[in-house]
């Protein structure tokens, strides 16, 4: 624990003590009992650690904690405002989106960050956006559709 | 059911009940469950694949600060994990023959990632420095990785007992004059490659003593009755051990056989305090039990008409280095090795062979993908020969009700093959227009899948369902949930009966302590039989509720309707079920009820013939897709997919689509990009770096088609489909790409390098 990292996630400001090989996803894990982004590979090919970095959709098993100094950090824990669903959580859980959950957190995190930046994709767009998420139990074909309904819902 | 017979939810989609704490990250899974003080547990992997150990040195590990303590097999009360053979079938059920798998290492490595010793520390990074000191002196021995070189005579022996693990036979009518009536014998021979799971979440656990010495575990498992050799390892009673079912990301048939339970087990034993162990992605590759490898030589015979008349059929499973469950994944293999076709004469002689390749076992499927890859295979190569479509071919020989099956039983149900095929092909379309530097092919396949498990094994389930005096309702059964909404099938059953919304029924964990045994969360058997026992013990509840509201409302039993937590009266009176459950439990009136589902049982097979009844019942589909290969580079894109089963009922059709989907996209990894690649014992791509599975940009929208025909054995009607819905896809896709190029494929994955081969040879 040699380094003191001040970022802000979801919305809250923390300075926390890290070791010089933290990542952010230990970052998150370890520091701020933050459980919800979750680690797939370690190695940045699945994209179940997905998390938004100053609006940018980063992955956090690859990104080192000392890169986040001075961030603004938002994980899944930090879409839903007090009982209301984001949009994108919403179409996840109404269109069976969500099988054993282990992805979903970072297929929403890589999804709200394609809308945020794109907020009318086409099918093709989403696909190209997710390519690097990878699920396990729903040929993603649900998941997308819940992308795209998101387009439609606003 | 309700006197309208009217389902409120079965029937309908709704969000799983446990879908919204997922959109929001809550679950805790075992690999993010913590403990204060909580140590962390590292495995030490054996280097070679076929090796003698000649010693173990740990001293130095100990000695690192933050080791609490390493343990080898020397620190195993009963080092031997124990397998009975099925055998000759009355001599299974006895135990006779045991095949068994060191828990830690002792004196010799069967393949490369063996666990040989285990490691406690304060901190990760402690635990696998500790690994580093360990000093392990091995001696190479020569291993065999190839199960055909396996079966040889002189080849190197991976167990004293000798190579061949496991026979099973079928003798079904004469195939010599099987083969003597047909106009056509087309001979093949069909491999399957090994793969890996790749579950989103690896295997994990967290395991601590309790106040009162019971040893608990929280473990990612698809079977909770791994408590039983948790205590066999460690040799305490059955009863001082308390495993709970984590939320898992995914299953498939990994974590059906032991992953971390007996290794986080021994840890915190011996430290008294919690210990997580959780693999690594290369770990998870290396040391888990794979899909097996299958060689399968397929003669068939037919006239001209289209008839089949017989087929004879060798198959080959490689083992790897033990047996876990592949001697039950070949029977598998052995019982469907016809497909959904009548065959008068049928020959199969199957082999289970040891190599030093990792060990094989359960995966989606158990044995039937490979069979299907054949039957299907050979489906569509005869029907070239014949110079018929493989449509038309296959529906000459589709089974009926009533046809018997290749161990002689007499189909009870109704395939609906000949619907599922129109269906899939109409939605398919008129085929496409012609494209420069692309080859376009369609395929097919049709499936039969069993669902529950071996009719002779007396399966059962038990369940639990209660009112709770506010109106709410629990159920209790230890169904681990991987992530196929098993949970969610038997909530939605209890609300159904009981007349509550879905928001009033909650279920607890799949806990050896707290929930009735329900058995594994394997053979696609959850909701047939747990989702059975549901049934029973919530209409037994619904009785004792009826009874009290109608006495209460001064109406007749059989006029009284449960509905949105209400007892209606037809005059329209109404009572809430929180004051019915108080009156209830007032005037002694039972308002919860435990209940147990027997699976029908029928005599085991005759092991010599495999004839006999093997299961009660099956699944059927059939599954349709159109592909364009690239003329310069082999490059394969599914185009469209349909997928199309009888599911029975589907309880909530959008679950039923995720799983149709979810299968599709895993048989399109399996035919396309999937293969755990051994060299010589060596594993070449532990990662999911090269270990590729498939993208968004890999998997088309994948569309389902459901028949609901209510034959099925499981609540309302319903079939399984958890397993089903995988198993014709890697035909499917092959098939398809052979139509497209001209060749038949009968290996995969298909690699551009291995299409482009075939294309370029234009010769199979």
């Amino acid at each position: 624990m040699n380094q003191e990292i001040s970022l802000v996630v979801n919305g809250t400001s923390h300075t926390v003590r890290v070791g010089d090989h933290w990542t952010l996803l230990d970052l998150l894990h370890d520091a701020l009992d933050l459980k919800g982004t979750k680690d797939g590979c370690g190695e940045g090919v699945c994209g179940a650690c997905t998390v938004l970095v100053n609006g940018r959709a980063v992955r956090a098993c690859l990104t080192l904690a000392a890169y986040v100094q001075g961030a603004e950090v938002v994980t899944i824990e930090g879409l839903a405002r007090d009982d209301e669903l984001d949009p994108v959580q919403r179409t996840f859980l109404e269109l069976g989106a969500v099988q054993c959950g282990y992805c979903t957190p970072g297929m929403i995190m890589m999804s709200k960050a394609l809308l945020d930046e794109n907020p009318n994709p086409t099918r093709d767009e989403v696909r190209e956006a997710l390519a690097g998420n990878l699920c396990r139990c729903s040929g993603y074909t649900k998941i997308i559709d819940a992308v795209m309904a998101v387009r439609g819902a606003d | 059911m309700p006197p309208s017979q009217e389902f409120r939810i079965i029937g309908r989609s709704w969000p799983r009940h446990d879908a919204r704490e997922k959109v929001l990250g809550r679950p805790i899974y075992a690999s993010d469950f913590t403990m204060p003080g909580m140590l962390h547990g590292r495995a030490l992997r054996s280097l070679y694949p076929s090796a003698r150990i000649l010693s173990i040195d740990t001293s130095e590990a100990e000695k690192l600060p933050g080791v609490v303590c390493v343990l080898t097999h020397k620190d195993v009360p009963k080092n031997e994990m124990e397998m009975a053979l099925p055998g000759r079938m009355a001599e299974a059920t006895a135990g006779a023959q045991m095949a068994t798998q060191p828990i830690l290492a002792d004196g010799r490595v069967r393949f490369l990632g063996e666990a040989i010793a285990l490691v406690a520390a304060e901190s990760p990074e402690a635990a696998a420095q500790a690994l580093d000191l360990i000093r392990v002196e091995y001696e190479e021995l020569p291993g065999v990785y190839d199960s055909l070189e396996a079966m040889k005579q002189g080849a190197p022996k991976v167990h004293e007992s000798g190579n061949i693990l496991q026979r099973w036979h079928v003798r079904k009518g004469d195939v010599g004059s099987g083969f003597e009536e047909a106009d056509v014998i087309l001979e093949r021979t069909y491999h399957v490659q090994l793969l890996d799971h790749a579950y989103m979440e690896t295997e994990g656990g967290v395991a601590w003593v309790d106040p009162d010495g019971t040893l608990v575990m929280k473990v990612g498992t698809q079977v909770v009755e791994h408590y039983t050799d948790v205590t066999e390892a460690l040799q305490i009673p059955r009863n001082k051990i308390r495993l709970i079912a984590a939320p898992m990301g995914g299953g498939f048939g990994g974590r059906e056989d032991v992953t971390v339970e007996i290794l986080v087990g021994l840890l915190a034993w011996h430290t008294r305090r919690p210990v997580r162990l959780v693999y690594s992605r290369d770990e998870s590759i290396l040391a888990h039990g794979k899909r097996n490898a299958y060689v399968l030589r397929y003669k068939m015979g037919a006239k001209r008409s289209g008839e089949i008349t017989a087929l004879e059929a060798e198959v080959v499973s490689d083992s790897g280095a033990y047996a876990a469950l592949t001697p039950w994944i070949l029977y598998y293999t052995t019982a469907t090795a016809t497909g959904p076709y009548r065959i008068p004469d049928v020959l199969v002689d199957a082999s289970a062979v040891y190599t030093n390749n990792t060990f094989a076992s359960a995966f989606r499927g158990f044995g039937s993908v490979q069979a299907c890859f054949a039957y299907e295979g050979h489906m569509d190569a005869m029907a070239g020969e014949l110079g018929m479509s493989p449509r038309e071919f296959r529906e000459r020989n589709y089974l009926k009700k009533g046809d018997t099956i290749s161990s002689g039983w007499a189909l009870e149900s109704e395939p609906m093959l000949d619907e599922l095929t129109s269906r899939a092909w109409e939605a398919l379309g008129p085929p496409p227009k012609r494209e420069p530097g692309k080859k376009i092919g369609r395929g097919m396949a049709a499936t039969m899948v069993p669902y529950g498990r071996m009719a002779w094994t007396h399966d059962s389930s038990t369940a639990w369902v209660g009112m709770e005096a506010d109106g709410t309702a629990m159920v209790r059964c230890a169904a681990p949930d991987p992530g196929g909404g098993q949970g969610s099938s038997l909530v939605a059953i209890a609300a159904e009966v009981l007349g509550l919304p879905m928001s009033r029924v909650s279920i607890g964990p799949a806990d050896s302590h707290m929930a009735p045994r329900a058995g594994t969360t394997t053979a696609t058997r959850q909701l047939f039989m747990s989702g059975n026992a549901v049934l029973k013990a919530a209409r037994e509840v619904r009785e004792s509720l009826v009874a009290q509201a109608a006495q209460m409302l001064g109406a007749r039993e059989a006029d009284i309707e449960l509905v949105e937590g209400d007892a209606l009266t037809p005059d329209g009176r109404r009572l809430g079920l929180a004051q019915v459950v108080r009156e209830a439990i007032a005037s002694g009136r039972p308002v919860e009820s435990l209940a147990k589902y027997d699976a029908p049982v029928a005599d085991t097979i005759d092991p010599d013939t495999g004839q006999g009844k093997p299961f009660n019942d099956f699944t059927f589909g059939v599954q349709v897709a159109e592909v364009e290969v690239d003329e310069e580079t082999g490059q394969v894109r599914v185009r469209r997919f349909v997928t199309a089963f009888d599911v029975g009922k589907a309880i909530n059709p959008s679950a039923v689509e995720g799983q149709l989907q979810g299968g599709v996209g895993m048989g399109l990894g399996d035919a396309l990009m999937e293969e755990v690649v051994i060299d010589e014992g060596f594993t070449r791509n532990p990662h999911l770096m090269d270990y590729k599975l498939p993208t968004t940009l890999d998997t088309p929208d994948i569309e389902t088609i459901v028949l609901e025909s209510g034959q099925g054995l499981g609540p309302f009607g319903a079939k399984g489909i958890g397993e089903p819905a995988l198993i014709p896809t890697r035909a499917t896709i092959v098939n398809a790409v052979s139509d497209a190029i001209g060749v038949q494929l009968r290996e995969a994955p298909l690699t551009p390098e291995r299409v482009y081969r075939a294309m370029r040879s234009g010769t199979d």
